[in-house]
Parts: structure tokens; C-alpha cells; sequence
């Protein structure tokens, strides 16, 4: 049975089908530059220095705090610089950059054997080491989504296999290619909490990946593969556990307080490998669309510079509007090409001038488009009254902090009105200002 | 090269408004022919006037408060055409041209324009238009069908005793308003609606049903309550504007039984012969309490709630 959430919205995954097909492609560039806060925490603390050679799978960055996770080189080669660099739309962030000497010398490594019999108190710390974070889009470190408080239990695991996002493929393509992997994995963090089901979600446009992940889940303990009906935001951790679980996650609260985590399939793969293998996540699998002579999905070491990204798919078709990172509901726009892709880019899309061109605001018709689409049940169009009006207590009493930005409302509005990216800029100003406060932002 | 920036998302849907008030006006072409085919020249001449009335002062008065003029959106014409089926074909086209006049300023524009007016202009204007000149606006000619016999006029089925066939109210080659008549032209256009994703079945579905139950309940036969008089019109064209209407859909529902029940209660104990149009505002000034008390329920919080009454 086909199982989905309530609202959302149908869009085309037309712009999927160039490279659904097209089976994942090694690609490694002459240098990286692997910036050292790619999760959610504390950045990383740079522990080479300009000069030094480095092996792939050497750690370069210490973890620091609780949320931290270590950094690893992706290629082998000499460090040839350690400075903070331009990134995103944020502060200059610290970057290790490494010329690659394509020895593919890896460092020496500590596998921990078959994921059914590893001893189960050696899986945390594994995956921590690894430098797991997630890589779904929202890089939260694994091993704090997997250390459970005493008070905390989890009874579900669930594998977001969902892919909602349009021109994505990445995930598609590693559950075609890569099944037994990303089952291990699953195992292995089932096995590390002692949870007897695991599930592994799919939308029911890729028949291929559910038929691969039924092979592979087949005869192990405790996992089974769910069908989910294609619609968007399925992919979004609070639908798919609707979706799942038939539970809601309460309000300001997170998954496991309902005995549920939710980790993305390529996180369960990069599990698979720290365990099995000893091997550090240094490398993922990006699709690169959009207006690019030959889109692809490409398996890019950590740190590639998106100009060398768009080169290994014969540059630009057309010259690129815009270049972002994920897929269009919720992608973030590069500010340039020099910049390199993190552990949570999932997508490289460009798009020609005409699709970037901006969208002008039309009066709101009260046509309900965006409360028919809203997955969370909000008001989108109430709520961007008072957005505009800056009148953000307002906003937040009508839960626009419980907005998850999956850009469903902006995507109906028969106005186009910039609903997603003013609840966008409310939120962080309701977050600023809790903060200040020094509380937690209702 | 320099890039664009921008906030998700990155793409939009193929919807615009102009599009969305398109579809209505397609929707209620069928009707419209209808209504042309059974009451002759005298009905398009109210089409074609009440449609033009709307479009002129609304450009009028957007020229006028130098604000941007909107027509291009189709909403005025929608607006116009809408009032004018509603109207019966021997109504006075300087009639016609008030209530669209008066629909366009008064309740449109005076209140802020599209998305802005808390009543459906045309129906506003439907109303004054009936409490004004109450004689016009009751009296219907016979449908001719252009067969040369002069235009007759008479009662609307709801008013007289005699008894329509189910068939003949189906097709509506009865005395009544130019669209409203035709059934069978109007489910066509909701149908329409439907399926281009431009109104949501609910709205529509719950006005008849509740139309169907209350008649019922009030001792009329309730197929022939459903097929008579302007209900379905009503339900399909009239409660279903975007404006004044709710947007979640529990207070749709509550919405469209709300007109439904009130429709029969003045059609079987108030002293109008018909009731959509009072039935329709009324609940449009309902809307906005509507839409505050029944909202759809918020993602994670209903639970909160449970849990703190265990």
C-alpha cells in the first residue's frame, strides 16, 4: 500500500529524466578545498597546516563541541593553503585546500568488519569519527542523531529514499547502484540503538530503487521497504514520518520523541563504509543538471570546486541565470562558481536566464492555493501580511516558526508572491531575537 | 559572470490570475450559450453589456486613483458575466449596466480592489439590483429557442405552481435567469473547474448535498428543490469566488452547508421565491470567522494538545 502525507503539491520531475538513467561517474579535480564547518556545530579546527602532505581519509580538522565531527582530506596530496575563504551568503569560513597529486594514497585505515557482527558500543564513535553528518541537506551530525538520552527510545529507523526535490537524482542512482550498502548501514545504526524496524522509504516514481532496495533488504533483520506516492515535500523528515508512522512530530520537538530517526540513504551508505571499510566520508554522490551540456551524477570527492563540477559535465549549454545548490523547491543560489560543494550537496542546477528571471508579487486573490498546499496547515497568506507589515510576534503567533520552507505555498501562488522567502527571512528574525532573549524561539 | 540570487523556491507554478479567472469565464461559456440560445438576442444584449459595464469602470477608476489598471486579469469581466446570468433575459440593459457599475466601484474597489472585497461583487450587486427594481428582476420570459413566438412572460418555477418535468429543468428551456437554467450546461463548466485544478470540488459538492438534505427536512421534494431555481448556478459559479469564500477545508464545508440550509429555509419559509443570492452573502460575511475558527489543523500540535488532556 502506497502511503503519503496530508496537502503538498504535484510538480513535474520532468527535469529528473535526463539524468535518472545515467549511472553514477567518478569524478576527482586537480585540487579541493574542503571548508571545515559542513555540519551543523561547531566549525571543525584545521590540524594541517600549509605545506604538509596528506593522505585521502587523513583527518585535517578536529571535531570540536558536542555537535563536532572531524574533517578528512579527499584527495592525497600537498596542503597548499589554510585560510578562510568567501563561502555562501555567510561570514568567511575556514577551508583547507589540497593539490591533488592523483597517487590516491589513502591513509591507514581501521576497518570493524561485517555490520552484523561489530561490536555494537563501537558503532557511534565510528561513525562520529567518519565524519557523518547528514546528507540529506540539513548536515546534522549522525552520531548526536544516534546517541539517545537515557530518558529517549527509538523504536523506527526510518531511510529517506524519497528524493521529492526536482532534478535530483543522486539518491536514485545509489539505491539503484549501490542497495546492500545503504542496507548495512541501516543495520548498523539499528543494530548500534538495539531497533528491531527499519524502514527504507521510496516514492513510487522510481521502481527501479524500490526493486533494488526489496533485493537487498531481503532476508535482513527487521527491514522492509515502504512505497510512498510521489508528492512533495515527501522527502521532508516531518511528511515522511506522517507518512510512515501515521505519527506527528509535536511542535518544537524532534523525531526521536516519538521513538523515530530518519537518516537519508546516502548518510546510510557512508555508515556502511566507516564500518565496514574504516573508510571517512570523503567523497558523495551530486547530480549536476540543468542548462550543463551533459548533466550526470557524478561521485565528487568533498571540496570540489563547482567551476571544475560544471567542466566535468562540458560546461554551461547556455549561460547560467543562476547556479544553485539542491533542487528547486528549496536549493540555495551560489554566489559564484569558485566556491566548493560540501557533504550535503546533493545537487549542482543551473539555470539559463530566462528561468532565473525573477517573478514579480501580484495582489493576493484569497484563492487558498497556498492553505491547500501547506503540509504543515498554516495560513501562508495571513502570515505574509504580517511578514510584510514586519510585524513578526504577529507572524509567530500564527506558527510561522512551525514553517518547515518547503516553498509549496510560493509554488501554487497564483500571484507569485514571495511567500517561502519572507517566512524565511521572519523565522531568522524570530531566531535572532530568542536568542537575544536568550530563549528558545516558540 | 555574475550570478542571480534568489530565495526558493526556484520554480512556479504554471498558474497566474489572469489564467484562474480564464477558466471561470470558460467554464461559464456553456451556460452563457445556453442562456442565449433559450431567451434570443435580449440575453446577449445583457451579456455583452453588464460585461462591458464591469470592464470600463474598472479601468475607469484605476485611470482615475492613477493606481495600476488590472483589467487584463479578467476578473472584471468575470465579474460582469457572472451578474449577468443571473439576470433574467428581459431586464432593462441600463439595469444591467448599474449592477455592474455598482458591483465594480462599491464592492470591489471601494473596499481595496481584488482579493480585497469581503462580498462577491457580483452577487452584491444582484441583490441590490433585486431589492431596487424587485418587479424586473422576478419577471421571466418563456424560452423561445429563436422558434419566432414572442417572448412570454412569467414566473420563475419557484413561484408558480406548476409543475416543470425533471428533464425539461434539466435542460432549462424554462422561464428563469440567462445562465442559470441550462443544468446540464452548468455541470459541464464545473466539471471544468474541477478539472483544471481551478476550484476545489468541496465548496459545490457540500452546497447541493446540504441544498438536497434541508429540502428534504422542510417537506419539498428535494430532486426537484436541487434542479430548480439558481442553486447549482449558486453553488458552482457563486460560493465557489476565491475572495469571500474560506480557504481551509473544514470551514468550506461548513461554508457551503451553511448555503445550502440557508437557501431553503427562505425558499420554504421566507417570502422570496429564491434564496441563493441572500444565502451566498450571508455567508460571505461569515467567511472571515470562518476561516478563524476552523483553520486547518497545525502539524504537530493537535497532539500537544491530546496529551495534555490525558
Amino acid at each position: 500500500m502506497k502511503v503519503t502525507f496530508k496537502r503538498g503539491v504535484h510538480l513535474s520531475y520532468a527535469n529528473k529524466e535526463p539524468t535518472k538513467q545515467l549511472p553514477i561517474r567518478e569524478f576527482v579535480s586537480d585540487s579541493v578545498q574542503i571548508i571545515m564547518n559542513m555540519h551543523i556545530g561547531a566549525p571543525s579546527e584545521p590540524c594541517v597546516k600549509k605545506g604538509d602532505y596528506v593522505k585521502i581519509g587523513q583527518k585535517i580538522g578536529d571535531a570540536v563541541g558536542f555537535l563536532g565531527i572531524p574533517v578528512h582530506a579527499s584527495v592525497s596530496g600537498e596542503v597548499t593553503d589554510v585560510a578562510r575563504i568567501a563561502y555562501m551568503m555567510e561570514e568567511p569560513v575556514m577551508a583547507v585546500t589540497i593539490r591533488n597529486d592523483f597517487k590516491d594514497e589513502w591513509t591507514e585505515l581501521n576497518p570493524l568488519g561485517s555490520v552484523e557482527s561489530v561490536d555494537i558500543d563501537k558503532i557511534v564513535p565510528a561513525i562520529r569519527e567518519a565524519g557523518i553528518c547528514g546528507m540529506g541537506g540539513a548536515s546534522f551530525p549522525t552520531h548526536v542523531k544516534l546517541s539517545l538520552k537515557p530518558e529517549q527510545k527509538c523504536d523506527t529507523i526510518i531511510v529517506n529514499g524519497a528524493e521529492c526535490e526536482t532534478h535530483l537524482t543522486a539518491d536514485h542512482r545509489l539505491m539503484v547502484e549501490n542497495a546492500p550498502r545503504i542496507v548495512d548501514g541501516l543495520r548498523a545504526a539499528m543494530r548500534a540503538l538495539k531497533v528491531e524496524k527499519g524502514v527504507i522509504a521510496i516514492e513510487d516514481n522510481k521502481p527501479d530503487a524500490i526493486e533494488a532496495m526489496m533485493r537487498a533488504a531481503n532476508g535482513r533483520d527487521g527491514v522492509s521497504v515502504a512505497v510512498l506516492k510521489t508528492k512533495y515535500p515527501q522527502g521532508g523528515e516531518k511528511q515522511l514520518i506522517e507518512a510512515i508512522t501515521k505519527k506527528q512530530v509535536p511542535t518544537k520537538k524532534l523525531p526521536i520523541d516519538i521513538g523515530v530517526i530518519v537518516l537519508n540513504v546516502g548518510t546510510c551508505a557512508a555508515i556502511a563504509d566507516a564500518i565496514i571499510d574504516g573508510k571517512p566520508l570523503i567523497s558523495r554522490v551530486t547530480t549536476v543538471t540543468g542548462c550543463v551540456r551533459n548533466p550526470a551524477n557524478l561521485r565528487l570527492r568533498i571540496g570540489t570546486i563547482v567551476e571544475d563540477v560544471i567542466g566535468a559535465c562540458a560546461g554551461f549549454s547556455e549561460d547560467p541565470g543562476k547556479v544553485v545548490f539542491g533542487g528547486a523547491m528549496t536549493g540555495l543560489c551560489l554566489p559564484r562558481l569558485s566556491i566548493p560543494m560540501a557533504k550535503s550537496t546533493n545537487g549542482i542546477v543551473a539555470y539559463n536566464e530566462v528561468e532565473s528571471r525573477s517573478v514579480e508579487e501580484g495582489p493576493c486573490i484569497r484563492c487558498g492555493k497556498c492553505v491547500s498546499a501547506c503540509p504543515i496547515g498554516l495560513n501562508p497568506y495571513q502570515i505574509k501580511v504580517f511578514a510584510d507589515a514586519d510585524k513578526i510576534e504577529e507572524a509567530e503567533k500564527l506558527r510561522v516558526m512551525d514553517c518547515i520552507l518547503c516553498g509549496c505555498c510560493s509554488y501554487e501562488c497564483p500571484s507569485r508572491r514571495w511567500l517561502t522567502a519572507s517566512f524565511k527571512i521572519v523565522k531568522q528574525k524570530l531566531t535572532l531575537k530568542a536568542k537575544a532573549k536568550g530563549g528558545n524561539a516558540k | 559572470m555574475s550570478l542571480r540570487l534568489s530565495t526558493a523556491p526556484h520554480i512556479r507554478s504554471h498558474a497566474s490570475t489572469g489564467r484562474i479567472m480564464l477558466n471561470v469565464i470558460i467554464a461559464l461559456l456553456p451556460a452563457a450559450c445556453a442562456g442565449v440560445y433559450f431567451y434570443g438576442v435580449p440575453a446577449l444584449n445583457v451579456i455583452l453589456v453588464s460585461c462591458a459595464a464591469a470592464v470600463i469602470s474598472e479601468y475607469v477608476w484605476q485611470k482615475l486613483l492613477k493606481r495600476p489598471v488590472r483589467i487584463n486579469d479578467f476578473s472584471a469581466l468575470l465579474t460582469g458575466l457572472i451578474l449577468a446570468l443571473t439576470l433574467p433575459p428581459s431586464i432593462p440593459l441600463w439595469a444591467a449596466a448599474i449592477g455592474s457599475v455598482f458591483a465594480i466601484i462599491i464592492v470591489k474597489q471601494l473596499f481595496g480592489g481584488i482579493g480585497d472585497n469581503f462580498l462577491n461583487p457580483a452577487i452584491a450587486a444582484r441583490a441590490v439590483l433585486l431589492a431596487s427594481w424587485p418587479a424586473r428582476m422576478t419577471t421571466f420570459t418563456a424560452a423561445t429557442c429563436f422558434s419566432g413566438a414572442d417572448a412570454v412572460a412569467s414566473a420563475t418555477p419557484l413561484a408558480v405552481t406548476e409543475n416543470y418535468s425533471y428533464l425539461q429543468l434539466l435542460i432549462g428551456n424554462i422561464p428563469g435567469s440567462i445562465g442559470e437554467t441550462c443544468k446540464i450546461a452548468i455541470l459541464i463548466g464545473f466539471v471544468y473547474l474541477v478539472f483544471t485544478h481551478t476550484v476545489s470540488f468541496r465548496i459545490p459538492v457540500f452546497t447541493m448535498l446540504s441544498a438536497f438534505v434541508f429540502a428534504f427536512l422542510f417537506g419539498q421534494d428535494p430532486v426537484y428543490a436541487v434542479l430548480s431555481g439558481g442553486i447549482l448556478f449558486g453553488a458552482v459559479f457563486m460560493a465557489t469566488d476565491y475572495t469571500t469564500s474560506p480557504m481551509a477545508a473544514p470551514a468550506q464545508i461548513a461554508y457551503a452547508v451553511g448555503i445550502g440550509f440557508l437557501t431553503m429555509l427562505i425558499r420554504s419559509f421566507g417570502s422570496y421565491p429564491e434564496g441563493v443570492t441572500y444565502a451566498v452573502l450571508f455567508m460571505n460575511i461569515l467567511t472571515p470567522l470562518l476561516d478563524r475558527y476552523m483553520p486547518n489543523k497545525v502539524y504537530g500540535h493537535q497532539k500537544a494538545k491530546e496529551a495534555k488532556k490525558a
